[in-house]
C-alpha cells in the first residue's frame, strides 16, 4: 500500500511535467494543426543550454529558465518563419509534419557535433535531497519542477484567456477562416504558437535534465511519451493534455514500481493503442474543429 | 499519368534493370556493388513504402519496423547456418507472406485514423517494435544483437547472391506497384488518396484496398529487412529498427515524386550515393545526421511535389500552352476568313 | 398504406448547446421529386449527412425500402441504392472525368483486381458522357473542369450505380443558367425512368418548376408540407423566411 501511494505521488509530479511539454505540443497543434514531432528535441535542446549554463557559469537550473525560456521562445518562431510558414500545395499538413520531423533530426545533429553522444545530468547540490512526509519520500527536485509547471501552465493560461494574443490563438484554433477575415494574422498567430510550445519546451528541459540521464538521441523517448499523452488528452485540448499527463504519470509509475520500469514505457504504448481503438478523439478531443 | 504499357515503359524498365544485372558480370569493383546494394535496397523499401504513403495517401513514418521484424525473424530462423546458403533465401517469400498477414490488425487499427494520428500511431509503432527488440532477450539477444550464420559463398563473388537478391526485391515492389495502378486497386486508391469519404460515398471498397496497400508494402519491406540482415551478418535493435531508415524510403519517395512508378528509384539512386560522400566527406556520424536533416529540409521546401511530378506538370504546360496556341491560331484565321468572306460579301 | 421510400423518424441532432436538427420527421414518396427547402440554418444539410450516414444522430430512425437502417453508413447506403451529391461539388480531381465516372459505378471482388479501366467500363461511361454531353471532356482531369461541369460531372457519377433514391444538396448553387436548364432536364429525365430526388434547393423559381411535394424545415423540425403552390402561400413559412 506505502509502495502504491508513493508510486502516485511520485506519478503526479512526473505527470505535472510531461503537462508542460504537452501543453506546448497541443498548443502547436491546435494553431497549426500539425503535430510537433521536435517537441521533445526542442526539450533535450533546453536540458543542454540548462547543463551548459551550469557547467560553465555555476547558474541554478531552476534559474536558468528565466534565461533558456525566451531563447527557445525566439528560437521557436525563427523555426516555424523560416520552415514551415513557406510550406505550400496541396499536401501542407503532411509536409509540416516531415519539416518537424527533420528539424527534431537537425537538432539531435546539431547538439551530437556539440556535446557527443555520452549520457549527462544535470547535478546541482541538492540534486537528491528529498523530504519525508507522512512516510513518504518527495523530492525536492520534483515537487519544485511540479509547482513551477503549475505555475508556467498557469501563465500560459492567462495569456490564453486574458491577452489579446490568446484571444487570436483561441480564435485560430476555432475558426482560421473567420479570424483571419476579423483581422487575426495567420502567420503571426502560428509563430508565436510555435515559439510559445518551444519555450515550455525549455522549461521542461531544465527539469528533464535534472531527473534524467539524457544524450541527443533522448529525444525519441520523449516524443513517443508526448504522442500518446496528446492523443489521450484529445488533439487540440490543453487541459485535456494536461489531465492526459497526469494519468499517464501515474498509470506508468505505477507499472513501473508494480511490475519493472522496463515495462513502464510499454504504459504509454498500450494506452495509445487502447485510445485509438476505444476513443480516437481522446478525452476531451473535438470530432470536428474545437476550441483549445 | 501514363498507365497503359508503352514501347518506351518497357524500354526504360528493360535498360534499367538490364544495366544492373550486368555490372557485376562485367567486372564492377566490389565498393560499387556495396554501394549498390544499399542503393537497390533503399530503392526496394521506398517503392513499397509508396504502395502505402504515395498511392494510398497514408504515409507511415514507422514502416522500418516491419523492416526490423523480417530482419530478426531471418535471423532467428537462420542463426545457424543452413546448407550451401542459398536455401535461406527461399524463406523469403514465407516471411514477406506471414508479415503481410500479421500486419493487417496493425493497419486496421492504425487506419482507423487519419493524417496526424496515423502518422503517430506508426511513429508509436516504430518505438515498441525497437523496444521489444532491446527488451526480449531470449529471443533477439537484446541490446547485443543477434546473428546470422554467414554463407559458404565463393569470396570473389560473395556480394552477388545478396545483390541480385535485392535487385529482385526491388523488381518485384516495382511490379507490384505497377499492377496496382493498372488495376482497380489503384483507381480505388486514388479516390482513398484524393478525398475518402466521398470514395465511401460512392461506394469504394476503402477498407480493403487500404488493407491490401498496408499488407503488401509491410511483407515487402520485411523481405528486403531479410535479406539484409543475411547480408550484415550482425542485427542490433538500434540499426534493425532505425527511425532514419524510415525517414531514408520516406525521403526517397518525396524527392523522386510521391505516387509515381520510377519516383522512389530516382530519388534513391540520388540520395544512398549522396549519403555515402557525406559519410566519406565528413567522416564523424554527427555531422552526417545535421547533412542529413539539411538535405530533408531543402527538399520539402523547394521539391514537395518531388522531381518526376515537376518535371511532368511543366511538360503539360507547355502541351497545354501550344494546344492554347494553336487554338488561338486557328480561331483567329477562322475569324480572318469570316471577315474576308464577309467582306466579299457585302461588296 | 403504402411505405415512403425514405422515412425519416425523429431525427435530432444537437452541437453543443444548438440543436441543429430537432425530431425532425418526414417522408418521401417513391418516384417523386421533393424539395426540402428552408431558410439558412435550418438543418438541411445536416439532414442530409444523417441520412447518409455522413454524421451520426443523437436519436431517430432512417427508414429506407422499407428497412430500418440502425447505423447509416455511406458506402453501405450507396449499394443499397441511396446517393448523394456535395454542395461543394466533391469529384476526384486527379482521376480524368472517365474514371470519376467508372469508380463511382461499383464493382466485384474479381473486378478490383482486374483491370482499371475495361471495356465494359469504357462502354457504360459512354453512355452517361452523351447523355450529359460531357463527351468532349472524357479524358481531361477532373480538376481541369468548371465548377458548373464538376457539379454536373458528380450527379451524373452517382446516377452510376443504378440508385433509386438521389439526394441532391443545393445542385444549383453557383451554377449558370445554362447549366442550370441542363440540370433541371437532367432531373426531370431520370425521374422518368425511375429515380426518386429529394432536393435541398435556394432556387424558389427552380422549385416551384421541378419539385412536388415541398417539405419546409425551420430550425430543425419541419413547418410545412406540401405543393409548392401551397407552401408559398402558407403563412408559417413566409415568417420562417422573413421574420417578423
Amino acid at each position: 500500500m506505502h509502495a502504491l501511494i508513493q508510486a502516485i505521488i511520485l506519478g503526479i509530479l512526473t505527470g505535472g511535467v510531461y503537462a508542460l511539454m504537452a501543453s506546448g505540443q497541443t498548443l502547436i497543434f491546435g494553431i497549426m494543426k500539425v503535430v510537433n514531432l521536435a517537441q521533445g528535441a526542442l526539450v533535450v535542446l533546453g536540458a543542454y543550454l540548462t547543463y551548459t549554463l551550469f557547467t560553465t557559469l555555476g547558474i541554478d537550473p531552476f534559474l536558468s529558465i528565466i534565461i533558456t525560456t525566451p531563447l527557445l521562445f525566439l528560437v521557436g518562431i525563427g523555426l516555424q518563419w523560416a520552415l514551415l510558414r513557406p510550406l505550400h500545395g496541396e499536401d501542407v499538413a503532411q509536409l509540416s509534419l516531415l519539416v518537424t520531423f527533420a528539424i527534431a533530426l537537425a537538432i539531435e545533429g546539431a547538439l551530437s557535433v556539440g556535446y557527443g553522444a555520452t549520457l549527462t545530468n544535470i547535478q546541482p547540490s541538492y540534486a537528491n535531497f528529498s523530504w519525508t512526509i507522512f512516510g513518504y519520500q518527495v523530492s525536492l527536485v520534483r515537487f519544485v519542477a511540479f509547482v513551477l509547471s503549475i505555475v508556467m501552465l498557469g501563465v500560459l493560461y492567462f495569456i490564453l484567456r486574458r491577452t489579446k494574443f490568446g484571444r487570436s490563438v483561441r480564435a485560430t484554433v476555432q475558426n482560421p477562416m473567420s479570424a483571419q477575415l476579423l483581422g487575426v494574422n495567420a502567420n503571426r498567430v502560428s509563430a508565436l504558437g510555435f515559439g510559445l510550445g518551444a519555450a515550455t519546451a525549455a522549461a521542461a528541459g531544465s527539469v528533464f535534465g535534472m531527473l534524467n540521464s539524457f544524450n541527443p538521441g533522448s529525444h525519441y523517448d520523449l516524443i513517443s511519451r508526448l504522442l500518446t499523452i496528446v492523443v489521450l488528452g484529445g488533439l487540440g485540448s490543453i487541459g485535456g493534455s494536461v489531465v492526459a499527463a497526469l494519468i499517464m504519470g501515474v498509470a506508468s509509475s505505477l507499472v513501473s514500481a508494480l511490475a519493472s520500469p522496463i515495462w513502464s514505457d510499454f504504459t504509454f504504448f498500450i494506452v495509445l493503442l487502447l485510445v485509438l481503438l476505444l476513443r480516437p478523439r481522446g478525452l476531451f478531443g473535438a470530432k470536428t474543429r474545437g476550441a483549445l | 499519368m501514363k498507365r497503359a504499357i508503352t514501347r518506351i515503359g518497357v524500354v526504360r524498365a528493360g535498360v534499367f534493370f538490364g544495366l544492373l544485372i550486368l555490372i557485376p558480370i562485367l567486372g564492377g569493383p566490389v565498393w560499387l556493388l556495396n554501394l549498390l546494394i544499399f542503393t537497390v535496397m533503399y530503392a526496394a523499401l521506398s517503392s513499397s513504402w509508396n504502395l502505402l504513403g504515395g498511392l494510398a495517401g497514408y504515409p507511415s513514418l514507422g514502416h522500418v519496423a516491419f523492416f526490423g521484424i523480417g530482419a530478426y525473424a531471418f535471423a532467428i530462423t537462420f542463426s545457424s547456418g543452413v546448407g550451401n546458403g542459398f536455401s535461406p533465401f527461399l524463406a523469403l517469400p514465407v516471411i514477406g507472406v506471414a508479415v503481410a498477414l500479421l500486419s493487417l490488425p496493425i493497419g486496421w487499427v492504425s487506419m482507423r485514423t487519419r493524417a496526424d494520428v496515423f502518422a503517430i500511431v506508426t511513429i508509436t509503432f516504430l518505438f515498441i517494435t525497437q523496444t521489444l527488440a532491446f527488451n526480449l532477450t531470449s529471443l533477439t539477444g537484446g541490446a547485443q544483437g543477434t546473428s546470422v550464420a554467414p554463407p559458404p559463398f565463393d569470396v570473389s563473388t560473395y556480394d552477388w547472391p545478396f545483390y541480385y537478391a535485392m535487385l529482385a526485391l526491388l523488381a518485384v515492389a516495382m511490379g507490384i506497384s505497377f499492377y496496382f495502378s493498372r488495376s482497380k486497386i489503384g483507381l480505388s486508391l486514388a479516390t482513398v488518396r484524393a478525398d475518402e469519404d466521398k470514395a465511401h460515398g460512392v461506394g469504394v471498397r476503402v477498407t480493403a484496398v487500404k488493407l491490401i496497400a498496408f499488407a503488401v508494402s509491410s511483407g515487402l519491406v520485411a523481405m528486403v529487412g531479410c535479406v539484409w540482415a543475411y547480408y550484415v551478418g550482425f542485427i542490433y535493435p538500434q540499426f534493425a529498427v532505425d527511425p532514419l531508415i524510415t525517414i531514408g524510403m520516406v525521403l526517397m519517395a518525396f524527392l523522386g515524386g510521391k505516387g509515381t512508378l520510377w519516383g522512389p528509384v530516382l530519388g534513391s539512386f540520388i540520395l544512398v550515393p549522396a549519403q555515402e560522400f557525406f559519410a566519406q566527406t565528413f567522416g564523424a556520424s554527427e555531422l552526417y545526421l545535421l547533412a542529413y536533416a539539411a538535405v530533408f529540409l531543402v527538399i520539402m521546401l523547394f521539391l514537395p511535389r518531388g522531381i518526376l511530378p515537376s518535371i511532368s506538370e511543366r511538360l503539360r504546360r507547355r502541351k497545354l500552352a501550344a494546344a492554347g496556341d494553336a487554338r488561338d491560331a486557328a480561331q483567329l484565321a477562322e475569324s480572318k476568313d469570316a471577315v474576308a468572306a464577309s467582306k466579299t460579301e457585302v461588296a | 398504406m403504402s411505405e415512403a421510400l425514405l422515412e425519416v423518424d425523429h431525427l435530432t441532432k444537437r452541437f453543443g448547446g444548438v440543436t441543429a436538427v430537432d425530431e425532425c420527421s418526414f417522408s418521401v414518396e417513391e418516384g417523386s421529386i421533393t424539395a426540402l427547402i428552408g431558410p439558412n440554418g435550418s438543418g438541411k444539410t445536416t439532414a442530409f449527412n444523417m441520412i447518409t450516414g455522413y454524421l451520426k444522430a443523437d436519436s431517430g430512425q432512417i427508414r429506407f425500402r422499407g428497412q430500418a437502417i440502425t447505423r447509416p453508413r455511406p458506402a453501405d447506403l450507396y449499394r443499397r441504392g441511396l446517393s448523394r451529391t456535395f454542395q461543394q461539388a466533391r469529384i476526384f480531381p486527379e482521376l480524368s472525368v472517365e474514371e470519376n465516372l467508372i469508380v463511382a459505378a461499383g464493382y466485384s471482388w474479381a473486378q478490383l483486381f482486374g483491370r482499371r479501366v475495361s471495356a465494359t467500363d469504357k462502354e457504360l461511361a459512354r453512355k452517361m458522357l452523351a447523355e450529359f454531353r460531357l463527351e468532349p471532356l472524357l479524358e481531361l482531369p477532373a480538376s481541369d473542369l468548371s465548377y458548373g461541369q464538376r457539379k454536373l460531372l458528380e450527379f451524373a457519377a452517382v446516377l452510376m450505380s443504378d440508385p433509386k433514391l438521389v439526394l441532391l444538396d443545393e445542385p444549383t448553387a453557383g451554377v449558370n443558367p445554362v447549366m442550370i436548364d441542363a440540370m433541371e432536364r437532367h432531373i426531370r429525365e431520370r425521374n422518368a425512368a425511375g429515380v426518386t430526388f429529394l432536393i435541398v434547393e435556394h432556387d424558389m423559381q427552380l422549385v416551384m418548376r421541378l419539385c412536388n411535394p415541398v417539405i419546409v424545415l425551420d430550425q430543425g423540425a419541419p413547418i410545412a408540407f406540401g405543393t409548392p403552390e401551397e407552401v408559398q402561400t402558407n403563412p408559417k413559412v413566409l415568417e420562417a423566411y422573413l421574420g417578423d
